[in-house]
């Protein structure tokens, strides 16, 4: 058996899923990924909770209900580095267009009075099971602190290998400049 | 040229011709200094601040100061570049930019200024402002999420176009631009051909039905940093 090798956590918060496609992304680089690090709670292990402590955790979307800021919390709690990828995660991204619009009003529009709404009850939803929304999407780095950024929607796959690359080889981030893109 | 004025920028010293602002010559000499507000063709405006460097070892907006022989300029520095990253973190979280969808993604300089300055997010908190949209014309679209208050689309329609369409009103954090009619940007003498139309830096003022046309990869800003368009082309340098 090779020497414990450090482990690494992702998630997707109020995100679409998309940053961690782009991390899929890399292609064959995977197996190097998988050469280096240990996949711990992460989506594409569907491990449910964390096993330990985390050197990297990749937190892709941002908070948008009580649930996303538990699980961020715990990953900064897990995690050595934490490090928010893709746009919704680093500026709350497309949820974030609710926060120009009172949370009252989005409910009802979403539940009572869109035009393809089929709602009899007439109530918006409020199950303890359903996480409480928050009055507005929060980026990652306004509920904890948040190490390094990687914007993009999504980053571009060799921005995520070359920012793990770096991070898992204690190497300084210093993207080359068309790797740090707004879209 | 009876008369040139010798000045220095970080230590390189160019040529520049009396009545030129600072910033004028430093592009003629292929020295960059970042700006948003500025444009080539337009009055010196000075809003932005980003232009600002060190005259004589004070502060000034390098397109409203004019040359002095014997000037001594600080522009790349490290309390400027500072200074600046600053400035461009304000104006992403004082707008709404969602540049995951803008039409002007990968040719807008308030975007590509970030990329400029390897700004990955912003230090400060969002504000998400409540902006009017106003897609009453035609051919124009006003969107003031994306607007950074700089000023080209009031001086282009005034000094270019001649017809004075847009102008600010209110203060502060509520200043906007505003739109030379009681109501609407429709019932204004706008135009799609009008000069304020091709100034905006950023995604407020766009032309409709011409959005996207051209791919990634190949828009203005994907390869290459704001700027670097100045860098390779001066000539006005005194070895």
């Amino acid at each position: 058996m090779a020497r414990k090798k450090p482990r690494l956590a992702t998630t997707s918060l109020a995100g679409c899923f998309g940053c961690h496609m782009s991390l899929l992304d890399i292609d064959d680089r995977i197996l190097q990924v998988a050469e280096l690090v240990d996949f711990d709670k992460s989506p594409i292990d569907d491990f449910k909770e964390f096993t330990g402590r985390c050197a990297i955790g990749l937190v892709e979307g941002g908070c948008c209900n009580e649930e996303n800021v538990e699980v961020l919390r715990d990953f900064r709690k897990h995690c050595d580095i934490l490090v928010s990828i893709g746009d919704c995660a680093t500026m709350g991204g497309i949820p974030a267009l609710r926060n120009m619009v009172p949370l009252q009003e989005c409910l009802d529009e979403a539940y009572l009075n869109g035009p393809s709404v089929y709602n009899p009850s007439g109530k918006v939803p409020d199950d303890e099971e359903v996480p409480l929304m928050l009055d507005k999407v929060y980026p990652a780095h306004e509920v904890v602190k948040i190490d390094y950024h990687l914007p993009g929607c999504p980053p571009p796959a060799d921005t995520l290998f070359a920012a793990l690359v770096a991070l898992l080889g204690n190497e300084p981030v210093e993207l080359p400049y068309q790797l740090i893109k707004y879209d | 040229m009876s008369q040139t004025y010798t000045i220095h920028i970080d230590g390189v010293a160019i040529q520049a011709l009396p009545g030129q602002k600072l910033i004028e010559a430093a592009d003629a000499a292929g020295i960059y200094i970042p700006r948003l507000c500025h444009k080539r063709g337009l009055e010196p405006f000075g809003a932005c601040r980003l232009c600002t460097v060190l005259v004589n070892g004070r502060p000034g907006t390098a397109c409203t100061t004019p040359v002095a022989d014997g000037m001594v300029v600080e522009n790349d520095i490290e309390s400027l570049r500072e200074f600046r990253k600053q400035i461009i973190e304000m104006l992403f979280v004082e707008g709404n930019h969602f540049c995951m969808f803008c039409e002007m993604s990968g040719n807008c300089e308030l975007q590509a200024m970030a990329y400029r300055f390897g700004i990955t997010a912003p230090r400060y908190p969002y504000i998400w402002p409540h902006r009017e949209i106003d897609a009453s014309h035609p051919d124009i679209l006003i969107d003031r999420n994306r607007c950074i208050l700089c000023g080209r689309c009031v001086r282009a329609s005034r000094d270019i176009d001649g017809k004075h369409v847009y102008d600010f009103v209110g203060r502060g954090a509520h200043k906007q631009i505003a739109v030379n009619a009681a109501a609407r940007l429709a019932d204004t003498n706008a135009d799609v051909t009008d000069e304020a139309l091709n100034v905006c830096p950023v995604g407020a003022l766009l032309k409709k039905r011409t959005a996207f046309q051209v791919p990634i990869g190949r828009r203005l800003y994907d390869l290459k940093p704001i700027g670097s368009e100045i860098e390779s082309d001066g000539s006005t340098r005194i070895d």
